[in-house]
């Protein structure tokens, strides 16, 4: 049974064809990267997959599971998770708070009990804050679990969303430019921590400019331009292909024409 | 301006005041507990002062119920006193009507208004932000014409009277034997000791991720509309018990008027001027804004010209409200947490062991 | 019948006065997406400017111009002072909305300072200016008919300023996007700045034309007929003239006929009863449109 795939799927927005007839697949236990110039819809098909967005047309299918008619809470009960290109973080709660409310939907206690701070509710919290410490300090924001999300670097808020994601217990993870405002030292960090994160276990569908990251972390690379897959293949296969260095480059020119 | 990024400031007053108060908690509450209850036999406290100190206890309650819809879950109201004026009338039906004591009048005053809170909850599934709060001011307006109108039930503009006071363990409450300030005083904190309850629950904390930021808070599988309900019911329920206890404060004497679009203002104030999402800020914001207006009664009506200034001010320099900050002092861990933590090795986070370890 | 036809008249003349109240809240909504809780104080301030400059003898209709004028700038003073200085700092909405309400405190109890104003009622010049047209059964007031005639003109006014000049599609530009608005090179807080001047000094002429009609004045007659405005506003659609105009005779016309015929106590409310339908039926209004959300 495929992991995810997703088939030929069209989004349109009025008359703006965002994505358009897209496939691809992801197999459990690989890294796979979406690449492509802005606004190529890489960010749409992440929406797309985690229910932010209907899609018009096509199929997408997780561990056996149809994802097109379900809410975003029910794709993340079946293991998908994201983080965010413009990060959202919860901004005035504590790094440790937002990876606890990426537990909610583990958090097996009801209302009642959560107000009475019942035995259930005490070792489920104690279990969640164990988790949640264990969580960041694998990503290496141990140091920060009091600290206010909103009041953390780039970098650093980059990494929590990630926590917040592993935090429900995802299979699949989301991770939209996730190296974005790093310097590379901290990018060089995060490349060796997405290669744990696939040691232990997730699979990763990962969106990122920083090509360094996505040539060396990469198990195979899909490459979009103007809503439409133009390339897939391995890493090398990929930095050689011509679409691929055209629609980069076409890319290039046309933001070097905007300013 | 010094701040160490990513860090809550280790130095500065806040951190050195909070850590102090930490340090003595035990000592302050007693402290404070003990004033608290000895308040009705200072002899400075007469039957004037002491409706003004209890009505600063019923305010300060009155905003924490406001600030679990506003401070945690972000959603503004401008109907609060809606909920407050059912309560009430609720309370003081059952028990002049229907000859209920006290005690179930008012757990029913606290359960009617958080069905009508569930009812006006709903249209929040649909209506977003300003939308919302133009919904509970024309709900208050609502109320406020069915306690005029329904003359049969509410009496109408005459209000209800003769209200029969609590009576526990064979003993009438009231503003003589200091019965009401205790009973004010016992409920507030009560919802204070809830509201903190909630705010480190699973709710509280859904609450506070929709306030920051709701679609981070779905894609976290989070049923926004369903805690937004959640909150407007408990928000309605301690408005409503709130109303409940007006009942017995207001010389056993109720009209419609007493729950219009300004006390729905003056709820708000407290929960702004206090500080948002704070439950500190809400006995503190209800103090400074029934004490205001006695303190400065030398200002004739020069005081409520200058309570707008106030306002204005207090939004322009501190629009978190008057305490409403951020803690310095570390998250909270619980006994059993403590414990686990040190049966996984790590034992390093418990704060105070942090730094040796 | 002549009290069905009587009510409707009655409410066409009071809704259009209240549309006149309406577009301050609407077009300040639309440009700044605020509720502006001191709008209905300026409407009293408005009113209170007319008796003023009445009293001092300069004849009824300079009084309302000079009124006009002075209300106009006390609402761009409001925004100018408290409200501006805010969107500077990108503080959170509801610190705005305080700041709003805290200004109609301030206004209201100043009107109501004794050596000001006074707290209590004060008779208003009359704007029955001609003799009442008698059809059938039928009064019309004059003043009525002239609460019709200026708010009908004033609102074309508005509707050809917003829509056929330079200032008007600066406004929609802002309305549509502050942000592009800013790039393209409008100056946004100079229409910002307009607007609550237009607002203001359409308040004030519904003050005038509102105390004419009832002939008294009082420091808190803005308080409820503000929130009536605004449900009216809401109603037809938040941001747009035409929505005002259509939600203001909508309110009028119901509030009437429900003092006909249910009692004087669900006048008031009956504004709040149509919004809070409208906004469970269709959210955002009779002619609103439905906002695109981005990720």
């Amino acid at each position: 049974m495929a992991f995810l795939t997703i088939d030929n799927i069209t989004i349109r927005f009025g008359g703006l064809t965002a994505v358009d007839n897209v496939s691809l697949r992801v197999d459990q236990g690989e890294i796979v990267s979406l690449v492509g110039p802005n606004g190529a819809g890489k960010t749409t098909v992440f929406n797309m997959l985690t229910g932010v967005y209907r899609i018009t047309e096509g199929d997408m299918e997780f561990m056996g599971q149809k994802l097109m008619d379900k809410t975003p809470q029910e794709i993340v009960k079946l293991g998908i998770s994201r983080t965010f290109q413009n990060l959202r973080l919860f901004p005035k709660l504590r790094v440790i708070e937002n990876v606890l409310v990426g537990m909610h939907i583990h958090t097996h206690y009801n209302f009642f009990q959560g107000l009475f701070h019942t035995p259930a509710y005490r070792r489920q919290e104690a279990e969640n804050i164990a988790r949640a410490i264990e969580i960041l300090e694998s990503i290496g924001m141990g140091a920060h679990i009091n600290d206010y999300a909103g009041s953390l670097p780039y970098g650093d808020q980059r990494k929590v969303e990630i926590a917040r994601a592993m935090a429900t217990d995802a299979k699949l993870l989301l991770l939209d430019e996730p190296a974005a405002g790093m310097n590379p030292a901290e990018s060089e960090a995060l490349l060796q921590f997405i290669r744990h994160l696939k040691n232990i276990g997730y699979t990763v569908l990962l969106i990122e400019h920083d090509m360094n990251v996505v040539m060396n972390v990469s198990d195979r690379i899909y490459v979009l331009d103007h809503g439409k897959l133009i390339a897939e293949g391995l890493p090398e296969e990929i930095a050689s292909n011509q679409a691929v260095i055209d629609a980069y480059l076409g890319g290039e020119r046309e933001k070097h024409a905007e300013n | 301006m010094e701040k160490r990024f990513g860090s809550v400031k280790e130095n500065g007053l806040l951190y050195v005041f909070e850590h102090f108060v930490d340090a003595w908690k035990w000592v302050f509450a007693v402290v404070i507990g003990a004033v608290l209850l000895y308040t009705p036999k200072f002899s400075f406290m007469t039957p004037a002062n002491m409706r003004i100190v209890i009505m600063i206890i019923l305010y300060a309650m009155l905003g924490m119920g406001l600030n679990v819809l506003i401070g945690y879950t972000g959603q503004v109201s401008l109907g609060h006193a809606g909920f407050y004026g059912i309560g009430a009338y609720v309370c003081a039906l059952s028990m002049t009507k229907l000859g209920w004591s006290f005690w179930p009048a008012l757990v029913a005053a606290g359960v009617f208004a958080a069905l009508i809170g569930l009812l006006l909850g709903l249209p929040t599934l649909r209506l977003s932000g300003t939308y919302l709060s133009i919904v509970t001011l024309g709900f208050c307006e609502i109320v406020q014409m069915i306690l005029k109108q329904w003359e049969s039930v509410t009496n109408g503009n005459y209000g209800i009277r003769n209200i029969p006071k609590p009576v526990l363990f064979g003993m009438k409450l009231d503003m003589k034997n200091g019965g009401v300030f205790y009973l004010t005083l016992a409920l507030c904190v009560l919802t204070g000791i809830a509201c903190l309850a909630i705010r480190n629950s699973k709710a509280g904390r859904a609450f506070m991720a929709i306030r920051d930021d709701e679609l981070a808070a779905t894609m976290m599988g989070i049923r926004t509309a369903r805690y937004k309900i959640l909150a407007f019911v408990i928000s309605a329920f301690i408005t409503g018990l709130g109303g409940g206890l007006y009942c017995v404060i207001a010389n056993s004497y109720i009209e419609p008027t007493s729950f219009v679009f300004n006390t729905s203002i003056l709820i708000l104030s407290v929960v702004i001027v206090g500080g948002l999402g704070t439950v500190r800020g809400m006995v503190f914001g209800s103090a400074l804004l029934w004490l205001f207006p006695q303190v400065f009664r030398f200002l004739n009506e020069w005081r409520f010209v200058i309570y707008g200034v106030l306002l204005v001010l207090m939004m322009q320099f501190r629009p978190q409200g008057a305490l409403g900050w951020q803690s310095t002092l570390p998250y909270k861990l619980s006994r059993p947490t403590r414990r686990l933590l040190v049966e996984r090795g790590l034992g390093a986070y418990i704060p105070g062991r942090g730094k040796e370890a | 019948m002549q009290t069905l036809l009587g009510a409707i008249i009655n409410g066409l003349a009071l809704g259009m006065a209240y549309a006149l109240i309406a577009v301050g809240y609407s077009m300040v909504f639309g440009v700044l997406r605020l509720i502006n809780f001191s709008h209905g104080s300026v409407y009293a301030f408005g009113a209170y400017m007319v008796y003023f400059f009445v009293s001092l003898k300069v004849g009824l209709f300079p009084a309302i111009l000079i009124a006009i004028v002075l209300s106009g700038l006390l609402a761009l003073t409001i925004d100018k002072v408290a409200l501006e200085p805010l969107r500077r700092k990108k503080s959170i909405p509801i610190a705005t909305l305080i700041t709003t309400i805290g200004m109609s405190f301030i206004i209201q109890n100043t009107l109501s300072i004794d050596y000001i104003f006074g707290s209590e009622k004060h008779g208003f010049p009359s704007l029955n200016l001609f003799a009442p047209i008698v059809i059938g059964n039928i009064t019309i007031q004059s003043s009525q008919i002239i609460m019709l005639v200026v708010a009908v003109v004033l609102l074309l006014i508005l509707t050809f300023v917003v829509q056929k000049t330079k200032i008007g599609l600066a406004m929609r530009a802002v309305q549509q996007n502050t942000k592009a608005a800013n790039m393209v090179g409008v100056n946004v807080n100079f229409v910002i700045s307009f607007t609550f001047f237009i607002g203001g000094a359409c308040a004030a002429i519904a003050g005038a034309l509102i105390a004419g009609y009832y002939g008294i004045i009082s420091p808190s007659m803005g308080s409820t007929i503000g929130l009536k405005a605004f449900s009216a506003a809401v109603v037809g659609g938040i941001g747009m003239l035409h929505g005002a105009v259509v939600g203001g005779l909508v309110v009028g016309v119901a509030e009437c006929l429900a003092a006909q015929y249910l009692g004087s106590n669900v006048r008031d409310p009956m504004a709040f009863v149509i919004l809070i339908l409208i906004l469970i039926i269709k959210p955002t209004g009779f002619f609103g449109k439905k906002g695109i959300t981005k990720v």
